[in-house]
């Protein structure tokens, strides 16, 4: 049996189809049962009833005038029954009948029971009659019914039509579950090619969208958005590759360039030294990209998450805005910081200082001697909490703004200062984990970013919400 | 100073027990965990250099948690190429006292070991640093030098204390980063050369000779004038 079963109830379409037909089946019962119930039970009834009420007036007839009243009571009533259903039959203890419409007394009624449904011969035909039979003192017994052939005849109209309709809803039942499941098919279907395709490379393929914004729909709307995110992670890995293939190649051939050169031509220990010193500090440089690139992808990981807090970043930024304001100043900058005295956010203390350390270091290095940069804060009721460092270097081409937070994306005007292109990028990954946002806008002239944080944890909606929006609304900011 | 580097790589290993004897310490070495922690326990050390992942079944966390257990509170150095944030908070939740990722350069190292053995010497709260003519008190918050009132603001005075707290050692960049203003990272900008040559300003400039001195490739050292 087990063996038989499983194989069919394996398919998730044919369970569905086997339970929307068995709850078919139950609806179709359950109204069968009560039709029957409310028409030929009641019809029933009421002639249990008729014959309870009938016996009850003749008994008092009987009471009052003995056998001859009864006989009277009994003619009489055969004489005012218009409808001819009516059945009585009084015998004396001979069996001999008395009075009453049946010819004599029906067979199949013993004499021991109480009610009876037989067929009974009246007119030539062989009628079904419901009767009740009574013993009267001396020996005469009594029979009250009905004649209920025309009841019998509807109950099996009613069972035939009954037939018919459950053999309809089988019939139903079978086609709706085979609708069901080629259904449940038809959708899957295309979910688990997708899926096959993705799993094959095919990392295009996306699952169709009826557009009936149905439950499949926002299912092939989830797995889309969870495919695009796929596509985008590993975009995020080519790219990475790529960078790390041509971007560390540089100071890695550098260094090796030098020592190789010192080896060879190095006049004196000082030239070796020297050498050595300078590959040292271009192999820090890698060291120093790795360790970004690894931070990068412990912070987008969300691994830190679980470090998360509520914290008071006013005095965190005030650090920050003295660790730099002192190295601005050096740089013939001036840095201007508009933190208020207390500001919450929700997040990795460590985190938050280093990417708001980097958006420092980005306008230290960009920022021409005698500029203004200013560091701001605050809370916004529909933003949360943002930081914005501004400087009046020269900014970021509308063009760039896009890439300038993808690893390795070095701006044009980038190319002569040293720096390795991440810096952004950790900001970036800093924000998204926090369910933030960073935004890059033009300050006329300079760059405007904005590192938007969440100020509770209550309103964590969604990690992408703030990042799906456009970037220029960072202005109003 | 006495010290015990448990480092599994040859060529780590090597680079790191000449580095210690060139500056002067006495070096053992142990090439897996069990003999590190055979030799940690049994015997007298100023300071451990720790390597997380080690053959012999032992590894540092299991080491480091082994000796803590036996109240053995020599401090230890991690020194270790698992290098994300949550590794180095699960090594100095194991007892460690500093961690130090690879790669990294021997004066950081060094600098940090040092650190390290000299504050294991058990000095109970003090109230009074004095370096030379230089000094300060922490209770109320007042530097002198030579007898004349040094002001300072509330982070030179910390950088200052950091620095007089490891008098006569080489402090890094890092360690003041992370001693001074509890950051975990790297700046790009030269923050921290920033703040101590404002330090120097005050603390240097009008006196005949310097005591904060620029250890290259290294970081910085205070120490008291020389004669």
């Amino acid at each position: 049996m087990l063996g038989l079963r499983r194989p069919l109830v394996r398919s998730a379409g044919v369970r569905f189809g086997m339970i929307y037909a068995g709850v078919f089946a139950l609806g179709t019962l359950a109204l069968a049962v009560f039709l029957w119930w409310s028409t030929a039970g009641l019809l029933d009834r009421q002639t249990d009833a008729a014959i309870n009420a009938d016996t009850q007036g003749l008994s008092e007839r009987y009471g009052e005038g003995g056998l001859p009243a009864l006989v009277e009571t009994i003619e009489q009533r055969l004489a005012g029954n218009v409808d001819d259903d009516a059945l009585y039959l009084l015998t004396d203890p001979a069996a001999h009948r008395v009075v009453g419409n049946l010819s004599g007394w029906p067979v199949n009624v013993p004499r021991d029971a109480a009610w009876y449904d037989v067929q009974v011969e009246r007119a030539g035909r062989r009628n079904l009659a419901r009767l009740h039979r009574y013993e009267l003192p001396g020996g005469f017994h009594l029979l009250v019914g009905r004649d209920v052939e025309v009841h019998a005849q509807m109950a099996r109209l009613l069972t035939d039509a009954l037939l018919w309709s459950a053999g309809i809803a089988l019939l139903l039942g079978t086609a709706g579950a085979l609708a069901v499941r080629s259904l449940f098919r038809m959708t899957l279907a295309d979910v688990s090619a997708t899926a096959a395709a993705i799993s094959a490379g095919d990392l295009t393929r996306r699952v169709r969208v009826s557009g009936r914004g149905d439950e499949f729909d926002r299912l092939a709307e989830t797995i889309n958005d969870m495919l695009d995110r796929i596509g985008r992670l590993m975009d995020g890995v080519r790219q990475v590759s790529n960078a790390i293939a041509h971007d560390l190649r540089t100071p890695i051939a550098r260094a090796r360039a030098r020592l190789e050169d010192a080896s060879v031509h190095a006049a004196s220990e000082a030239d070796l030294r020297a050498a050595i010193e300078r590959a040292e500090a271009d192999l820090d440089g890698v060291i120093a990209i790795f360790q970004a690139l690894l931070r990068i992808a412990e912070i987008e990981a969300g691994a830190r998450r679980s470090a998360f807090a509520t914290l008071d970043i006013a005095p965190l930024l005030l650090d920050l805005a003295d660790l730099y304001g002192a190295a601005a100043e050096e740089h013939g900058q001036h840095l201007q910081p508009a933190i208020p005295p207390h500001l919450p956010a929700y997040g990795d203390r460590e985190m938050i200082q280093q990417a708001v350390a980097n958006l420092l270091d980005n306008a230290l290095k960009f920022s021409p001697e005698g500029s203004t940069i200013r560091i701001e804060a605050g809370a916004d009721a529909n933003v949360g909490t943002f930081i914005t460092v501004a400087d009046e270097g020269p900014g970021i081409p509308d063009a760039d703004r896009e890439r300038a937070t993808q690893r390795f994306f070095r701006g044009e005007t980038a190319r002569s200062t040293p720096g390795s292109g991440l810096g952004l990028s950790l900001v970036q990954a800093v924000a998204t984990l926090h369910g933030g946002a960073l935004r890059l806008a033009d300050n006329r002239p300079g760059l405007r970013a904005t590192l938007m944080l969440r100020s509770s944890p209550a309103v964590q909606v969604n990690a992408t919400s703030f990042a799906d929006q456009p970037a220029a609304a960072a202005d109003a900011a | 100073m006495r010290i015990l580097v448990v480092e599994d790589d040859k060529d780590v290993a090597g680079f790191v027990l000449k580095g210690l004897r060139e500056a002067g310490h006495v070096v053992e070495h142990a090439d897996n965990g069990r003999d590190g922690l055979f030799m940690a326990a049994s015997e007298n050390f100023d300071a451990i250099v720790l390597d997380r992942m080690l053959p012999g079944g032992i590894d540092g966390l299991r080491l480091l948690e082994t000796l803590r257990g036996q109240n053995n509170n020599t401090p230890v150095l991690f020194l270790s190429a698992m290098a994300q944030v949550d590794d180095r908070v699960r090594g100095l939740k194991a007892g460690g006292d500093d961690y130090l990722t690879k790669p990294f350069a021997f004066a950081e190292l060094l600098a940090r070991v040092e650190a390290l053995a000299r504050r294991g010497k058990g000095e109970g709260p003090i109230t009074k640093l004095a370096v030379g003519e230089l000094e300060m008190d922490l209770l109320s918050r007042g530097v002198k030098r030579a007898g004349q009132r040094i002001d300072l603001q509330p982070r030179e005075f910390r950088l200052l204390e950091f620095l007089m707290r490891h008098a006569g050692q080489v402090v890094t960049r890092t360690m003041l980063l992370e001693g001074v203003w509890d950051y975990h990272f790297d700046p790009q900008t030269n923050v921290i050369d920033v703040h101590v040559s404002r330090l120097r300003q005050k603390v240097d400039k009008p006196f005949a000779t310097p005591m904060i001195h620029t250890v290259r490739n290294a970081g910085y050292m205070l120490r008291p004038e020389q004669p």
